[in-house]
């Protein structure tokens, strides 16, 4: 279990004031402004041997992805972009960190754009965080009163703007190329890669899209040390990590955990355990709705890091763990995910679009038993032309929990079918 | 320059190819509907997929940039299926309506379909429907086979540049539509039913009159502007259906003006199809030999300096040199084809040509608009200077009316004057020509026919060669014209002889009786009221303003009904082809002088086409040198004189009525009331 000391998110609860005073006399911007004179390239390598990877959920390793930001911004000036749209359903940690902690973010933001000699971070804030884009603008007026950003920020002579944008509440937008057309004020689109935003991003330059957590973490990792960071979690697992936990336990929370903490000492000990006990679990969703669901027996030992849960063919996603108990109707709770998914495709292109339709509607019959044994397989094909065929990662977050759901419990699917009353032909007429 | 493999096939690419254009290249066909080569990149119907060894997932070859040892496979069975994949996705709320689709027998998806679709669908639900859309009068929408290829919303935002078509909606809802359902603001809005891979624009006229495989096609010119963009005519019996465009990257890329597309329906409205009589005050239906016998009568009653002939806007070159050498033989030098009088000197080549070509727009780098609007002259031109502009670093500027161009143009000033101004390099712009390195100008048919026409074309050969337009390799002078024959005419020098008057002069000899004959070879656009008691000969396709007022009408050919060479604005000689006979008694134009000639006693020395052609490029051999273009000898034109102080204005009155064949049509008048009728202007009398 994660010591006291060696926490990330301190205010995670918001028991103390998230206000400049309070934070520094947590730590934050202590000696900023000498971490920046260690130098970008510093930075950078610190990062890389954190062994941080993003916390958005795909999991890529950050100082790598700062690393491919250009080292000659004459050109065309460099940006980092703030993924703060956080709208998978199950995840609610970066709402945390700039409700109670938001001055992390704000000094990760000026460590991270400076080490990608970035000229303005943009923070793109979910519209529905109505009260969080509140308190993170008046932190970055602190910040700014504090000449902690903006021109020579901390004193360090570097020039460093904050600003924040307000989403409009399509989940698409978290995506990181559909983020930044709707930052440039167009319809939240995914972009083509490539090109990456490392090159062609923001209005044509040079962008980094980094989550909230990846970024208000680096304060810290860069403080304390990468080798404090990496002893924490597991190899290329390292690190703390802020989890989700929603669903049927006792005591639903967020909490900072190590990485590669078991599944169920991470249930028993900070929410309380499974609703009726542990025997009483049906399945858990890891990593927030788009990763597959994992049956009991996995839960029972499986590691809550990426490569663990990769393993057993699901995901650490953004770590958000839902938990269902037996009393779930689990066909009826991927039918809804699915047309979430059906809801909140953009269009674009051709197999999300018109697949996520269709799934969600074979899979709102299933919940019904209004289907015939061989349309599951068909509905696992169908998610399967869906996979790794699409512009963006939307595809496949739609794909997964239907194929998490048929891969652990396509008897009950069967089931359903077998017990649902058969239409007489008379009924069919009428129909 | 990287080398790829392609299913075991190496080869060398420039860089910044697609991996789709290296599989063309090989002569790989890979499947797409939303990729098209004059369009940005969408990568959204995810057709194109191909596996790139190395990538976790297939790519989209439309999108993805070549690079130095790639292997790409199009070929494996796991290619095929994800592609089968897509199609499955297409064709799930596609309507399957094939059978009543006017796309059948030309689709994408249909073609497409038989490669990679199934036999069956596993679909069980129910599939989209969506509301059709209102695009205008010329774009039927059939908006339930949409497969969301975006095709026509990059067309209209790049290439027609109106911001009036896009998506709205998201995931499976998604519509294409114009927002407000207005009709799609645009001279070429037809390129999109072209453009759309499916059978959900179509085209309104057309709809459900043929299909495709019942068309007879022919290659041939267009005639509605004098740009001699290349079409197809497709026909079906007597009747053209339809005309396409057809691909030529010097003139019109792939695209075509609404006019050229769909005044088709004008060819068979309002023909003249018999000759015609007047008797007492009637036009009456005559034979041939009647009709002629009437001319010759009045020829014998005449001399040679009390006759005189106008050609029109749309003669080919053939009729235009039959004509010639009649009024020659019969000793009339009173000839002319400029109908609205520009003063355009027909002793300089150089002079009344788009010297620059149309092509030739990409590479300038700034631009004088004289007195045109290149949107209504000739909209294709419109788009290359739009394409130019796009690609940056094109200082535009007119002088004349302001323009509502598809792009930014700085308005120098609506009068003449400031013609001088630049021409003395005292003007701000003079300086941004000179600085240029292929700086061009575009006078249009506004700013010369006026009655200081001359001194204008003097003024704009001036600032020409005061900037350095005019160099080895690149001449930067241009003059637009908006009449289709107006520069076959020329060449062939089809103006007033020695002592002979030009159209003004005609129609006021014509007024005081010093003129008593005028023969009108499809010259629709004069003022007729003007032409007093003369005896008028009209020959042409259309009853129109010159047969109302002929004594004689000898019916003739439309463009779609004669192999004729037409000289575009360029002095790009190109040769039409025959698509249909013309209706009834009707004959092909130099035909038709050719016979008029035996009873008027004056054989002319041609009895067939090659003849006639043969005597065309004697008369100007530039005609020789089909579809080439040469550059033509700079020289002195224009007559320097005081410029008046009044606007410049464009010739066009209305787009869509500019011409006999146009004014015929309904599409074209229905297209008419709804663009050029604005809603202010529309009275109770506009339906």
């Amino acid at each position: 279990m994660l010591r006291d000391e060696d926490r990330v998110f301190t205010n995670l609860y918001g028991l103390q004031d998230w206000g400049l005073a309070a934070a520094q006399s947590r730590g934050d911007w202590d000696g900023t402004k000498s971490l920046m004179e260690k130098g970008e390239d510093w930075i950078v390598s610190e990062m890389k041997e954190s062994g941080l990877r993003g916390r958005g959920g795909a999991g890529f390793p950050t100082g790598l992805k700062w690393s491919f930001m250009p080292k000659d911004t004459s050109a065309r000036p460099s940006y980092l972009v703030v993924n703060a749209d956080e709208g998978e359903p199950g995840t609610c940690k970066d709402r945390e960190i700039i409700r109670n902690d938001p001055h992390k973010l704000i000094e990760g933001a000026l460590l991270a754009g400076f080490s990608m000699r970035a000229c303005a971070a943009y923070i793109y804030i979910r519209g529905e965080f109505h009260n969080e884009g509140n308190i993170l603008e008046a932190a970055i007026d602190q910040a700014y009163d504090a000449g902690l950003i903006g021109k020579n920020a901390c004193g360090s002579g570097y020039d460093f703007d904050v600003y924040v944008h307000r989403g409009a509440g399509a989940y698409i937008c978290g995506e990181e190329t559909a983020l930044i057309e709707s930052l440039e004020g167009k319809k939240g689109l995914p972009r083509l890669k490539p090109p990456f935003p490392a090159n062609v991003g923001v209005w044509g330059c040079p962008t980094t899209v980094n989550n909230v957590e990846s970024i208000a973490v680096a304060p810290v990792i860069l403080r304390r040390g990468a080798t404090w960071f990496s002893s924490l979690g597991r190899l290329n697992n390292t690190g703390t990590k802020l989890f989700c936990i929603s669903g049927h336990v006792e005591r639903p929370c967020n909490v900072e955990e190590e990485m590669g903490i078991p599944l169920k000492e991470l249930l028993e000990k900070h929410a309380g355990g499974v609703r009726g006990g542990w025997d009483n679990l049906l399945a858990v969703i890891p990593g927030g709705s788009s990763v597959p669901l994992l049956p009991k027996d996995i839960c029972d030992t499986v590691l809550m890091d990426f490569d663990s849960l990769k393993e057993v063919k699901s995901g650490l996603g953004t770590a958000a763990v839902i938990v269902m108990d037996k009393s779930t109707d689990i066909v009826q709770a991927i039918a809804r995910l699915a047309k979430f998914y059906k809801h909140e495709s953009c269009g674009q292109c051709t197999p999300c679009r018109e697949g996520t339709g269709w799934m969600s509607r074979v899979m709102d019959r299933m919940v019904d038993g209004r289907a015939e044994p061989y349309e599951i397989d068909m509905l696992l094909q169908v998610s399967k032309q869906i996979e790794g065929h699409t512009i963006c990662a939307l595809g496949d977050a739609a794909a997964w929990p239907i194929q998490g759901l048929i891969r652990h419990f396509r008897r009950k699917i069967e089931a359903r079918m077998d017990s649902a009353p058969k239409p007489s032909n008379a009924s069919d007429a009428a129909a | 320059m990287p080398t790829l493999t392609i299913d075991g096939q190496k080869i060398e690419v420039d860089d910044g190819t697609t991996v789709l254009q290296a599989c063309e290249l090989l002569g790989i066909e890979i499947p797409r509907f939303c990729y098209h080569e004059r369009l940005s990149i969408a990568g959204n119907c995810r057709m194109c997929l191909v596996e790139m060894e190395n990538a976790p997932m297939p790519i989209a070859s439309c999108a993805m940039p070549v690079g130095d040892g790639m292997v790409i496979h199009t070929n494996n069975p796991q290619i095929k299926q994800a592609r089968e994949g897509v199609m499955e996705f297409l064709l799930i709320n596609h309507p399957l309506d094939c059978p009543i689709c006017d796309q059948g027998g030309e689709c994408d998806l249909q073609d497409q379909a038989m490669v990679y679709g199934k036999d069956q669908s596993r679909f069980e639900e129910n599939k989209r429907a969506v509301k059709e859309k209102y695009m205008g009068p010329l774009i039927k929408t059939i908006m339930t086979r949409c497969i969301h290829c975006t095709r026509c919303v990059r067309f209209a935002i790049e290439i027609a540049g109106v911001d009036d078509l896009g998506a709205v909606g998201r995931g499976e809802d998604t519509e294409i539509t114009t927002y407000l359902e207005k009709a799609m603001p645009s001279e070429l809005s037809g390129n999109v039913i072209d453009l759309c891979p499916v059978g959900a624009l179509t085209s309104k006229p057309y709809a459900f009159t043929a299909r495709s495989w019942e068309l007879r096609k022919t290659e041939s010119i267009d005639v509605h502007d004098a740009l001699g963009s290349n079409i197809r005519i497709d026909c079906r019996g007597a009747e053209v259906m339809r005309v396409l465009p057809r691909l030529s990257e010097e003139i019109n890329e792939e695209w075509l003006t609404d006019k050229s597309r769909f005044a088709c329906d004008g060819l068979r409205r309002q023909r003249l199809d018999t000759p015609y009589v007047r008797r007492n005050g009637t036009l009456q239906p005559a034979s041939w030999n009647e009709a002629f016998d009437t001319i010759a009568a009045r020829i014998k009653a005449t001399t040679g300096n009390r006759l005189a002939a106008v050609v029109g806007d749309l003669a080919d070159a053939e009729s235009i040199v039959a004509l010639k050498d009649l009024m020659a033989s019969l000793g009339s030098p009173h000839l002319d084809c400029r109908q609205d009088g520009a003063a355009l000197d027909p002793s300089c080549r150089a002079g009344y040509l788009f010297n620059s070509t149309i092509a030739g727009i990409e590479n300038a780098d700034a631009c004088l608009l004289i007195g045109t609007d290149p949107r209504g002259e000739a909209a294709l031109i419109n788009t290359r200077l739009r394409k130019r502009y796009l690609a940056g670093g094109f200082n535009i500027a007119s002088v004349g009316a302001s323009l509502n161009l598809t792009f930014s143009v700085e308005n120098l000033g609506s009068s003449a004057s400031v013609l001088s101004v630049i021409a003395d390099a005292t003007h701000p712009f003079a300086s941004t020509l000179k600085n240029a390195e292929f700086p061009m100008l575009i006078v249009g048919q506004g700013a010369l026919n006026r009655a200081d026409g001359a001194a204008i074309l003097a003024v704009a050969r001036a600032i020409a060669e005061s900037v350095g337009m005019i160099k080895e390799g690149w001449n930067g002078f241009n003059v637009l014209h908006t009449a289709a024959a107006r520069v076959g005419a020329l060449d062939l020098g089809f103006v007033p002889g020695e002592g002979g008057r030009d159209t003004a002069g005609i129609l006021a000899g014509a007024s005081n009786g010093d003129i008593d004959t005028v023969f009108l070879l499809g010259a629709d656009e004069l003022d007729m009221s003007q032409l007093g008691k003369a005896f008028v000969i009209y020959q042409g396709s259309h009853g129109d303003a010159g047969a109302h007022r002929a004594d004689v009408v000898l019916p003739g050919a439309a463009y779609s009904e004669k192999s004729g060479t037409y000289v575009n604005t360029e002095g790009r000689v190109q040769r039409g082809s025959r698509a249909l006979f013309p209706p009834g008694d009707a004959r092909e134009d130099w035909a038709i002088l050719r016979a008029l000639s035996g009873h008027l006693g004056s054989v002319l020395p041609f009895d067939n086409l090659a003849q006639v052609r043969t005597r065309m490029i004697e008369v100007a051999p530039v005609l020789a040198a089909l579809d080439e273009i040469a550059p033509a000898e700079w020289g002195s034109f224009g007559v320097a004189g005081p410029l008046n102080d009044t606007n410049l204005s464009t010739p066009i009155g209305d787009y869509y009525l500019t011409n006999p064949i146009c004014r015929a049509s309904l599409t074209m008048a229905e297209c008419s009331a709804v663009y050029s009728v604005t809603e202010q202007e529309a009275t109770g009398a506009h339906g």
